[in-house]
């Protein structure tokens, strides 16, 4: 390509660079009152990264003691904690431990079974009328894909989950909201939910805050994306498969090409 | 037997289906033998890459509708269904939704190449209008299919969206209430996108037959933009430009597995994973990123209908392109000045990809309205003027002689020149 | 390098042409495979999916089922007969000739060896697909004391081998194992 003539050559990179940077800044809005999130070092992270079974255990101790009494996760299976490492037993007592509704009696009224692994996760509601009803009339989200639908996904969970604090001098908090530093808006219906020590770790890990935040925060992200391992794995897979196709390919066509150029 | 193809095959079977339906000849005649300008760069690459991203959009969309319920009650429960207990479901579904962005890279790619190297311009004028056509019927599929699993940015993204048609006067407000089948987006809304965004590909199918079958009238053209002299400037399609294009859709599909592996939600929306909600619209309504610019097009104007009439005159004023270019010269290779503004309009489109993004407030208002405009001074204005007033390159004699002094293409600097012989 | 015709690559001969068919092979190859692995997902994901196989088991609890009568639980959307037979019944089932049979099948091959008393069989009358009457004592059992279907009048004895047309079959047994005593996994 013949150098540019008119324009200074550095004008024309510049435009593009100056485009391609805006376009790669985050496309919301931000809330300026939040502070950036802070980067959390999580198992499932990067190109190899698989899901902490001993964690997400834990978080779904965290989940099933604490969250699953005002938030529901109807996408979920029991069937699938054998995803984060339960055998078929483990998942039968733990289901078996919960009542869900069952088939109308003979009468026609509604009975309780014990939930099967084949069941989805109990709901604490019937529906979100009477979830609103018991939270103030505010809806806590379902939380199935919860991990997926928020800007800095397990980073800002975390983050808000142990961003809970006093809110600062002179503000206003509206009434029945709580003061939190990383929720857009700062201000939040739900309650704080975690202090520390709010369940005994059944493999006897020490429950601070920042160890349930971090566990319930990995079965979060388990239930989001319980695909998550096999699909990292297949990535490495076609990724190396592709690589060596494109390789060959590319000597074939300096092979074919050879008489031409 | 009178009017049955004289078929060259030795193949008995293959010559027997020939001779009632010329298909390998026609294969042999368009893909095996066909004269291909021997200069091919790799913008070349990129039909054909087009081709395989729709042949994979279709072939998963296909399997994606098997599992798919196009009721409001049940449309993201399926999605999630799909993705957690349809075997490989999650990787069909994460193909198809990367797939509409590869789709989009590689057919913008593809319009820069034509842009670039003045493959719009006569004789290929209506290959270029087809082209349009066939970028126009894309944006209706990807805009139909992103309302399908029914998260928030699809209620309220096909909301804003079917709301502008009320601009149009007189009869807006009626068209808007026919595309909804109601009061607002809801079910038959649903369903009928359903049903069209199954549809639209097969049309693009056939709009892409007549697309390929202009193109092979003309002829393609090439990276020096000079027509083919003879055949010693070309190459059969087969096996040259099978293999280097077999490379390209190497690298595709690696692009693509590793959105989809590692990042598949990466150049989506989290607000998406949010059922839809009539009663709560999010902060900002954004449309997936290979919509960005004609977004911030559309916001630059204050008056709803100039909106809606810049959005659609920026995809519009494509068609006219071939008339409004007056340079008697293809290829930017030999246009000193606008191919530089080729990248400024490159730029231009970038930047109006990142208004897009951004809540139409402070800065990026002026931004994106100085890049709207520059955007239609680029087509309207400067292309006419430029087309006349620009001293091109001196061009090549041929592609196979493509050196004269110093820069062009093709042969490397030290081959000896030869003189051009007649087959 | 021949100018006069536009060079192809299937001028066989030379010596670089041997390593170029190794290349194509072995690039054939590898697509060929590339190309498999692209199949099998989308033909597997037409196979029964995580939801429905979980489905694919039921787990009975025979506790409740009293002596003489029956119940009706759905497996794989089929109705299945779980009935526990007195001795009167099992008695008369075993003792029956094979040639008085119109599907001649010893109770033996249709019961779980110590578990005589259970007998299981998918309630679907052989005829035309209708459900048979049978498993609560009140209900029509027909003379053989077994199932009688309401819809042609085919009637089962209490091994569920049909005794009198029109239909032309013994009820199916589905494939089941016992857990324990009390508890019956069907599928």
């Amino acid at each position: 390509m013949r150098p540019a003539i008119l324009l200074p050559a550095f004008v024309l990179p510049a435009f593009v660079l100056i485009g391609a940077a805006l376009l790669a800044v985050p496309a919301r809005a931000q809330e300026s009152e939040t502070p950036p999130l802070v980067h959390q070092h999580w198992s499932f992270d990067g190109v190899f990264g698989t899901f902490d079974n001993a964690a997400a255990q834990r978080g779904l101790q965290v989940y099933q003691q604490v969250c699953s009494a005002c938030h529901s996760m109807k996408q979920m299976y029991y069937r699938n904690l054998a995803g984060i490492g339960l055998n078929e037993d483990q998942i039968k007592a733990f289901a078996a431990a919960i009542l869900v509704p069952g088939p109308a009696d003979e009468s026609g009224q509604p009975t309780q079974r014990p939930a099967l692994p084949s069941d989805h996760f109990k709901s604490p509601f019937p529906n979100d009328e009477a979830a609103r009803a018991a939270n103030g009339g505010a809806l806590p989200p379902d939380q199935s894909v919860l991990e997926k639908a928020r800007e800095g996904g397990p980073d800002y969970i975390y983050a808000l989950l142990n961003g809970y604090s006093d809110p600062p001098a002179g503000m206003k908090m509206q009434q029945g909201m709580n003061y939190n530093r990383y929720f857009p808006g700062n201000q939040i219906a739900m309650p704080q939910p975690l202090h520390g020590n709010d369940v005994t770790y059944v493999d006897g890990t020490p429950s601070s805050l920042e160890q349930e935040a971090h566990d319930v925060t990995t079965f979060l992200a388990f239930a989001a994306n319980p695909e998550l391992n096999e699909r990292h794995a297949t990535g490495v897979k076609a990724v190396l498969f592709l690589v060596f196709l494109t390789g060959i390919t590319y000597a074939l066509k300096r092979k074919i090409w050879a008489d031409v150029h | 037997m009178a009017g049955l193809h004289k078929s060259d095959f030795a193949n008995p079977v293959i010559n027997w289906i020939d001779t009632r339906l010329p298909i390998f000849t026609m294969m042999q005649k368009e893909y095996g033998t066909f004269p291909t300008p021997k200069n091919f760069n790799y913008f070349w690459n990129f039909g054909a890459l087009a081709v395989v991203a729709l042949v994979v959009m279709i072939v998963t969309g296909i399997f994606l509708a098997m599992n798919y319920t196009p009721n409001v009650t049940m449309a993201f429960d399926s999605v999630e269904r799909i993705m957690r207990d349809v075997n490989y479901g999650w990787l069909i579904r994460y193909v198809h939704m990367n797939g509409a962005s590869m789709f989009f890279i590689v057919v913008y790619i593809h319009i820069f190449r034509g842009l670039y190297y003045g493959s719009y311009k006569a004789p290929r004028e209506l290959l270029w209008m087809i082209g349009v056509v066939l970028l126009l019927l894309m944006m209706a599929t990807a805009f139909m299919g992103y309302v399908l699993p029914w998260g928030q940015m699809s209620y309220w993204g096909a909301t804003v969206i079917t709301n502008l048609f009320s601009a149009i006067p007189v009869v807006g407000p009626g068209i808007v209430t026919w595309l909804w089948g109601g009061f607002s987006v809801d079910n038959p809304t649903l369903n009928r996108f359903f049903s069209l965004h199954y549809l639209l590909p097969f049309v693009i199918v056939g709009v892409l037959f007549l697309h390929v079958a202009a193109l092979h009238i003309t002829g393609s053209n090439n990276p020096l933009g000079i027509d083919v002299k003879s055949p010693q400037d070309t190459l059969p399609f087969h096996p040259y430009y099978t293999i280097k294009d077999s490379v390209g859709v190497c690298v595709f599909l690696l692009v693509w597995a590793v959105l989809v592996c590692f990042v598949p939600n990466y150049l989506g929306h989290v607000d998406n994973y949010t059922p839809a909600n009539p009663m709560a619209t999010p902060a900002d309504v954004v449309p997936e990123w290979y919509f960005l610019p004609f977004y911030a097009i559309l916001r630059s104007v204050p008056n709803k209908l100039g909106g809606v009439s810049m959005m659609f005159g920026s995809i519009l004023v494509m068609f006219v392109l071939p008339w409004f270019d007056t340079s008697p010269v293809r290829s930017c290779r030999f246009r000193p000045i606008y191919r530089q503004l080729m990248w400024v309009l490159v730029a231009d489109a970038l930047l109006l990809g990142a208004v897009g993004a951004h809540p139409p407030q402070g800065i990026w208002v002026v931004i994106g309205r100085v890049c709207t405009a520059y955007y239609f001074l680029h087509f309207l204005v400067i292309l006419p003027f430029l087309g006349k007033l620009e001293r091109p390159l001196p061009l090549p004699e041929s592609i196979s002689r493509p050196v004269i002094a110093g820069g062009g293409g093709g042969l490397p600097g030290g081959a000896p020149a030869k003189p051009m012989e007649k087959p | 390098m021949a100018d006069t015709v536009a060079p192809t690559a299937f001028d066989h001969g030379s010596p670089g042409d041997a390593r170029r068919d190794f290349l194509k092979l072995v690039v054939g190859a590898t697509a060929a495979a590339g190309v498999g692995a692209i199949a099998w997902p989308l033909v597997d994901s037409m196979n029964p999916s995580q939801d429905v196989l979980a489905l694919s088991a039921t787990e009975v609890d025979l506790t409740p089922i009293a002596e003489g009568s029956g119940i009706t639980v759905l497996w794989r959307g089929k109705p299945i007969f779980v009935r526990y037979r007195t001795a009167a019944e099992i008695k008369a089932a075993q003792d029956v000739q094979m040639s008085q049979l119109i599907e001649p099948q010893p109770d033996s091959q249709r019961v779980k060896s110590g578990h005589d008393k259970w007998i299981v069989l998918i309630g679907i009358c052989t005829h035309l697909g209708c459900v048979p009457l049978g498993n609560k004592p009140t209900d029509p059992r027909g003379d053989w004391g077994g199932w009688f279907c309401p819809c042609h009048g085919s009637q089962y004895d209490t091994s569920g081998r049909v005794r009198h047309g029109p239909a032309p079959l013994n009820l199916y047994i589905p494939p089941y194992a016992f857990e324990s005593d009390t508890k019956v996994k069907i599928g």
